[in-house]
């Protein structure tokens, strides 16, 4: 075949594919080559000069990384002038680099190290050298940002970190520096990290072959041969990264990428930097019941459940099941989100559950699941490593989903259009081709102008909408005829030369991702916004195929999961019906309960009528709606009118210092189970740590309790409930622990024992058969600016913290980079209000006030403000609108009307430093 | 109508000495006298013969006049340009014979050149599209676009011109294969980035001839199907890049660049990209990143640029002089190129002769011709009547050349073969008074801090290699080190990534080879024969000749110099600083670089 050729190697003969390298094809003889410079996913660098070979006819040796195999090529890799070339390098390095492998954090984990043994070059056998010792004040130490250290004297300048923050990342913080003898790798002008921009992702380190760079909270706590790694999946995002959690003595010192299929080595900075809040001494670790004098005092496992299960039933006794109201939780396994649903559907009786997917994704899983069939992101992380044209619509990727962001840069870099629409300039608008700057709230019109665009220039994809959609029709008329760029750009704000130019890049390439996140779905328009983008994605026959499709960017570890297992009021687990008899039934049977028909309520829904008295009691697991919900005084008035609230949790919350008991829960390094990502995939994680004092992992707690609810239950262990699951829920039908840990996790749906999963949906025909159009008009967001509240705010992420904050805030590195809340204010507003940059600011809306720093940039909107909501003092969430999407009940925290009370004159000997703008909020 | 052409060298070399001055002057001269419409006065590019500038040359005779300043111009008008009367003094005086000679070509620096690359430079106002035309430019365009694109590779290969930037590669076969390369977008790039120390025949191309450049960019952008070329120059040549850019300008007006040129259906652009300075850029694909606005550092081949070059395109990268010398195979044909030279090496190089030489300046010479035949007929031998000691070739990457292997015909194979290389043409002649271990030194001092440091052969090695030499020359050498020398720079060549790395030993390595006793003498000796080693060097006076004048005492900056007057002075080696002012201070060659008796033995 011509594809395939045919080499020797020491010997072996070898057949590789064509376009392999000499090293590539080394390794599939058998043969190892050293290798210094060289590592996955970076291109060849030929520097390190370790893997020279020699080759048959070729003139001086070859590096075998970079090199090409060629058919009938005769490779030799033990020859006496490679090995002397390998000691060479060896020497050379060694005689600049510090002999101190006795205190070095990388010992046992270095290149340098194992090789020095390997070919036994001491470091000071240079004839006639003598080492060059560096004076005590001389050593190139950097260790001046919170997540690791630069010591450049270890440094062997192989470029792999440079290669990883530019090919990989994306960010370019670090090249090389200097020639000679004094190049180095370094920041441009050698500023500090802190001050280049570096997101301290330490997928540098991650590859670093010496110790030059090594994380700073784990030095001296121990090395590679002292602690013991424990493979599981990160806490913090969708992405579901593979991260090994380094435990020595039962603690957790530190955490490393590791090279899952979701995340192939990646990380960012939270799953790396950020799990030293495990060993918190806030962490809760004993049960706590409120007194009769309002504080709270510790209990037993036994008086706590006790209490909980007799109050419930009397709450029940009184007004019914569905007085009782549920919060599951997008960051507990899918196993304790399976056992929190079917107690309270079996043991307490009530469709009442639901968990935060309602207040980032249910107009996901509705709209999705009205075009196509099925809720859920179509295709598979990497897959956009390949796509031609990528459109990123209200998703600010590089910080909320850090390493898609990566996947999105190697995309980019092999040469996909890049278009993204945000209103805010963030980090990957400033690495599109084309940014369209919208107004918020005004996504429908953007889109249906895009496609106004597809429709009038015939550039839809026929074929596809003939064969696999229907009402085509009706949608493409109605863009054609309403919503020309022109009359668009009064909407949105985006030039129309910009929106065509948009359209044509999508619609022309062959392949064309969509991803998006919370900048769709959180609005009172989200389902249409969802819609619209289903519209947009078949229209151009980006369903149904490898690196294309609707990619609904999941924000929580597992938001995917909790969502499967059916924490949602209308769902059983898979997504099969309550309201169908047929899927009911099945449960019934499985449960030995009657399960009730009536409607479940909605988070947001729950918390109403928690204030009007129709909900008396809530549980909530692992949720903190004092900080995440919206209009956070409303949502106080209606937790404090509680009969009885129960909060389960790691840390006391905001949310856990309403609640009458609090049960103490494990994390997820001290439980195993399963978290499903956001591309579907289910992969376990694994206990690494027991849990602090006497708490517990939520699926045992569950179990207590439900022994006490009357429906006594008893499982061994979460593998148990898997199974249960998969006998239960097609979709997860072939999916167990024993399968998972032998494997890369597997991707939903996987229907039985011998199904590899599924990585893109919608293959050969859509999960309702045919895909369908949606004819959407735009309508304005809720609540519109007016002369009393002049300016829209909109909320979201920043990079370096997670959701409430209750764990990264703990976490001291990515606390002390952003250690409070901001407003950020373009600049011409700032300076027509009398606002600086740094400045203390009052923002109003109809619903409170919070006082905030102002973050003054160039690059947002006039009119527009953005606002992290991790911080619980000054929280975003006071100012948010509640006002919800009729059909998700999804909030509209994406839009609201606010006024800004500067509470400092400004004044031009005021100097403002802003803090630690990196990670592109403010850059 | 003007009948009489004065031609104004408007090099750097000579712009730097004044010509512009001088040609303002002649106008204003020629003006004030009413005779300026007989005169067409034209400033030209370099004529290479820099040691000699200003240069003036007057045709239709003609005649050579040197290191004319402003001031002489009223005489020059008066005496020859009116009264036909030879200005004497400004005429080029041979240094062997005394002599002065009138004829520019009958002068020996020019005498055995074969001037076909630099045939404009000096002759044409580079900056006149005109003037080129007028000399046959363009035409070998003209006939490349009229043939099919092979046939143009077919005659550079056949006539047997090889890469010019040093390497020597050929260059029809590189056309060939990125002719062959598969892509719909091709490009072409001439390396202007020239960085050897004492280099110069590339900036002086593209001063005194840019078009020839562009046309032989434009023959291969046909011949390989590119449509867009670069010129990558250091910023360090203003001059060249604003000639370039003018020469640019007026080809695209006359419309031998820019769309469908000259009727053909073929179209090229060109741009000038200004390199920021390293040495390292000169080599291609560290060029090419620079182009591409990374840091210039090279990186593996394969894949060669014919391949994979700028933005993944195939690129053919060829050197200014390669490009310079299309035109001309064009014009006549890759047979009749090839008459001239050796079998290997076919048509001529040019030379920038440096160094301790009489006629410092550009030199274009057949191949073939002996190393012997550059250094004392053209250049016009050792300067100050001292001896030739070797002459170093191809810059940092190159190698000496030993007085015993100066009939050594110049041509690719045979530098090679002597541990040299021919390099992009530097020559740099080395007398008496040069120490071969502190050249080296020299070198690489350079090589070292210009080494990008990707490789640690080449970042390190060097290092270790400079450091080892700085012993050396300070006195402080083993005679292991010379050994040591020898094996770190045989594996700091084998092993390192890219040429500058595999070629930056040579020099040491030639210095050993050709001048080992030399380098014992500095270790074992503590001794430098050449009195170049300031450490291992004394300033003394010679008592019989000292006439006790004071002259060196007044000049020593740091009063190591004692003695009355009309008596023998004494210098004290320990309070010297080896500054070497009272040697040239001195009258009588009384002071001499030597050793100093020891304490004790000096005589009062």
């Amino acid at each position: 075949m011509a594809d395939q050729i045919r080499l020797r190697v020491d010997g072996h003969d070898v057949v590789v594919p064509a376009g392999e390298t000499i090293l590539a094809a080394a390794e599939a003889a058998g043969v190892s080559i050293p290798t210094l410079c060289h590592a996955p996913m970076l291109r060849p660098s030929g520097a390190c000069r370790m893997c020279l070979v020699e080759v048959e006819g070729a003139r001086g040796l070859l590096t075998a990384c970079s090199t090409p195999a060629s058919d009938g090529m005769v490779v030799r890799t033990r020859t006496d002038q490679v090995v002397e070339a390998r000691r060479t390098v060896l020497e050379l390095l060694l005689t600049e680099h510090p002999l101190d492998c006795l205190t070095c954090e990388k010992t046992g984990d270095c290149r340098l190290q194992d090789y020095a043994y390997e070919y036994g070059v001491t470091g000071r056998d240079v004839a006639g050298q003598s080492r060059k010792e560096r004076a005590p004040g001389e050593a190139m130490l950097d260790d001046s940002n919170p997540f690791f250290i630069r010591d450049l004297e270890k440094c062997i300048l192989c470029g792999r970190c440079v290669r990883m923050c530019h090919e990989v990342m994306g960010y370019g913080a670090v090249d090389f520096v200097s020639r000679g003898a004094s190049t180095k790798v370094t920041t441009a002008f050698d500023v500090p990290l802190q001050e280049s921009p570096c997101v301290f992702c330490g997928n540098c380190l991650t590859i670093c072959p010496t110790g030059a760079l090594h994380p700073k909270a784990s030095r001296g706590k121990g090395r590679v041969f002292q602690y013991e790694k424990v493979r599981t999946i990160c806490t913090y995002c969708g992405v579901g990264c593979s991260i090994d959690l380094h435990v020595r003595e039962g603690r957790v010192i530190g955490a490393s990428a590791a090279p899952g299929p979701a995340n192939r080595g990646l990380v960012c900075v939270k799953g790396h930097f950020g799990h030293d809040w495990l060993h918190s001494p806030d962490r809760l670790t004993t049960p706590l019941i409120r007194g009769e004098d309002g504080t709270f005092r510790r209990a037993g496992w036994d008086e706590a459940l006790d209490l909980v299960a007799a109050r419930l039933e009397e709450i029940k006794g009184k007004g019914g099941p569905d007085a009782i109201g549920g919060l599951a939780s997008a960051k507990c396994t899918n196993e304790e989100n399976y056992l929190f649903q079917r107690m309270m559907r079996a043991a307490i009786g009530t469709n009442n559950v639901d968990h935060c997917a309602r207040l980032c994704h249910a107009s996901t899983v509705a709209g999705l699941a009205a075009s196509f069939g099925s809720g859920a992101m179509t295709n598979s992380n990497w897959e956009f490593e390949h796509s031609e044209a990528i459109f990123i619509i209200g998703s600010n990727t590089t910080e909320t989903h850090p390493v898609i962001g990566a996947v999105v840069e190697r995309g980019r870099q092999a040469g996909a259009t890049l278009i993204v629409a945000d209103p805010r300039e963030t980090e990957m608008a400033r690495r599109a081709d084309i940014h369209l700057q919208h107004i918020p709230g005004t996504d429908v019109a953007l889109l249906n102008a895009m496609m106004h665009v597809i429709v009038t220039e015939e550039l839809d994809d026929r074929e596809f909408i003939a064969q696999r959609t229907e009402g085509y029709a009706e949608a493409a008329a109605l863009v054609a005829k309403e919503y020309s760029p022109q009359r668009t750009e009064q909407i949105t704000g985006v030039p129309a030369d910009k929106i065509v130019a948009a359209a044509r890049a999508f619609a022309t390439a062959g392949r064309g991702a969509i991803l998006y996140s919370m900048g769709i779905t959180q609005h009172t328009t989200g389902v249409d916004n969802v819609r619209s983008i289903a519209n947009l994605a078949m229209m151009t026959g980006n369903v149904g195929r490898y690196a294309t499709g609707v990619n609904p960017l999941r924000g929580q570890s597992n938001v995917q999961g909790a969502c499967d297992m059916a924490c949602l009021p209308g769902n059983l687990p898979g997504y099969q019906l309550v309201a169908d008899a047929a899927h009911r039934g099945k449960f019934e049977k499985a449960w030995g309960v009657e399960l009730s028909t009536r409607p479940g309520l909605t988070l947001t829904e729950m918390v109403n009528a928690a204030a009007d008295g129709k909900i008396r009691a809530m549980y909530i697991m692992g949720e903190n709606p004092m900080v995440s919900d919206p209009d956070l005084n409303h949502v106080r008035e209606a937790l404090e009118s509680l009969d009885f609230l129960v909060v389960q949790d790691i840390f006391l919350t905001e949310t856990a210092l309403l609640a009458d008991v609090v049960l103490p829960a494990a994390a997820y390094a001290e439980k195993d189970g399963t978290f499903t990502n956001t591309e579907r995939r289910v992969q376990l994680i694994r206990q690494a740590v027991r849990p602090p004092g006497e708490s517990r992992a939520d699926w045992r707690i569950i179990s207590d309790l439900l022994g006490r609810l009357g429906h006594p239950l008893s499982y061994s262990s979460p593998a148990e409930i898997m199974d249960e699951i998969a006998g239960l829920t097609p979709i997860y039908g072939g999916i167990s622990h024993e399968r998972l840990a032998s494997g890369e996790g597997l991707q939903w749906p996987c229907t039985d024992r011998n199904h590899p999963g599924t990585p893109f949906l919608h293959g050969e025909r859509f999960s309702r058969g045919r895909g369908q159009f949606a004819a959407i008009h735009y309508r304005p967001a809720a609540e519109q600016t007016d002369g009393e509240y002049p300016v829209i705010l909109t909320t979201g992420r920043i990079l370096y913290h997670f959701h409430t904050g209750t764990m990264t805030r703990r976490a001291a590195g990515l606390h002390a980079t952003v250690p409070e809340g901001f407003i950020e204010v373009n600049d011409q507003d700032a300076a027509e209000m009398g606002l600086a940059d740094g400045l203390k600011v009052r923002v109003v809306s109809r619903r409170g006030s919070i006082v905030t720093a102002a973050r003054v940039l160039r690059t947002l909107r006039r009119g527009v403000t953005f606002m992290p909501f991790h911080f619980a003092e000054g929280a975003a969430n006071i100012l948010t609108n509640a006002a919800l999407d009729p059909i998700a009940k999804i909030p509209e925290l994406k839009v609201c009307a606010v006024r800004l009370e500067p509470l400092a004159p400004p004044g031009p000997a005021i100097a403002v430093n802003a803090g630690h703008t990196h990670g592109g909020e403010g850059r | 109508m003007a009948n009489r052409r004065i031609v104004l060298c408007a090099g750097t070399g000579c712009v730097s000495s004044g010509s512009l001055e001088v040609r303002d002057a002649l106008v204003r001269e020629l003006t004030k006298r009413n005779i300026a419409d007989q005169f067409e006065v034209v400033t030209s590019g370099c004529h290479g013969f820099c040691e000699q500038g200003p240069l003036v040359i007057v045709h239709p005779e003609d005649i050579l006049y040197c290191r004319v300043q402003a001031g002489d111009i009223p005489e020059l008008v008066e005496e020859y340009l009116i009264g036909g009367r030879i200005v004497e003094r400004l005429l080029y005086r041979d240094p062997v014979t005394g002599k002065s000679v009138s004829d520019h070509m009958k002068i020996g620096f020019y005498a055995k050149q074969m001037r076909n690359v630099l045939r404009n430079c000096g002759v044409i106002d580079p900056e006149n599209i005109q003037e080129y035309v007028a000399r046959q430019g363009y035409a070998g365009l003209r006939k490349g676009l009229a043939m099919d694109r092979m046939a143009v590779i077919d005659e550079v290969k056949r006539s047997g011109l090889r890469g010019r930037g040093g390497a020597g590669f050929p260059t029809g076969l590189k056309w060939e294969f990125t002719f062959k390369a598969k892509g719909d977008k091709k490009y072409i790039v001439c390396n202007a980035d020239e960085g050897d120390p004492g280099a110069f025949m590339d900036r002086s191309v593209l001063e005194g001839d840019p078009h020839a450049v562009v046309e032989g960019m434009l023959v291969a952008g046909y011949a390989i199907g590119a449509d867009e070329g670069y010129v990558y120059v250091r910023a360090e040549y203003p001059l060249a890049i604003k000639r370039l850019r003018v020469a640019i300008d007026q080809a695209v007006q006359y419309g031998y660049l820019g769309r469908n040129i000259l009727g053909s259906g073929f179209s090229f652009t060109l741009k000038i990209k200004e390199g920021a300075g390293a040495f390292v850029c000169g080599e291609e694909t560290a060029l090419l990143a620079s182009i591409m606005g990374e840091r210039g550092m090279p990186r593996p081949r394969p894949p060669f640029p014919a391949n994979a070059g700028l933005w993944g395109k195939p690129t053919c990268l060829n050197n200014v002089e390669t490009f310079a010398n299309i035109p001309l195979i064009m014009r006549q044909g890759g047979d009749e190129y090839a008459k001239i030279g050796t079998p290997r090496s076919k048509g001529t190089k040019v030379f920038a002769l440096t160094g301790k030489i009489n006629n410092t300046g550009l030199a274009e010479v057949p191949m073939g011709i002996t190393m012997r035949e550059i250094i004392f007929d053209i250049g016009g031998g050792i300067k100050d009547g001292k001896a030739f000691k070797a002459v170093q070739i191809g810059g940092p990457s190159g190698g000496c050349i030993p007085e015993s292997l100066l009939d050594t015909p110049v041509d690719y194979d045979s530098l090679i073969k002597a541990g040299a290389m021919m390099g992009s043409g530097g020559l740099v002649v080395l007398d008496e008074n040069t120490c071969m271990v502190d050249l080296a030194r020299f070198f690489m001092d350079f090589v070292q801090s210009e080494s990008c440091g990707k490789c640690p052969p080449c970042r390190v090695g060097t290092k270790l290699m400079l450091e080892t030499l700085e012993r050396i020359c300070a006195g402080e050498g083993t005679l292991g080190d010379i050994d040591w020398l020898v094996e770190l720079g045989t594996k700091v060549k084998a092993f390192s990534l890219c040429g500058l790395g595999q070629t930056a030993p040579n020099p040491v390595l030639t210095a050993i080879r050709y001048f080992r006793e030399e380098y014992e003498a500095h270790v074992r000796d503590k001794t430098c024969p050449a009195g170049a080693c300031t450490a291992l060097v004394d300033f003394v006076v010679v008592p019989e000749k000292c006439k006790g004048c004071t002259r060196c005492i007044k000049v020593c900056p740091v009063s190591a110099i004692t003695g009355k007057v009309k008596e023998v002075h004494h210098i004290d080696p320990a309070v010297c600083i080896r500054c070497g002012a009272c040697l040239e201070t001195c009258r009588f060659d009384a002071i001499i670089r030597g050793k100093a008796a020891k304490v004790g033995e000096v005589a009062s």
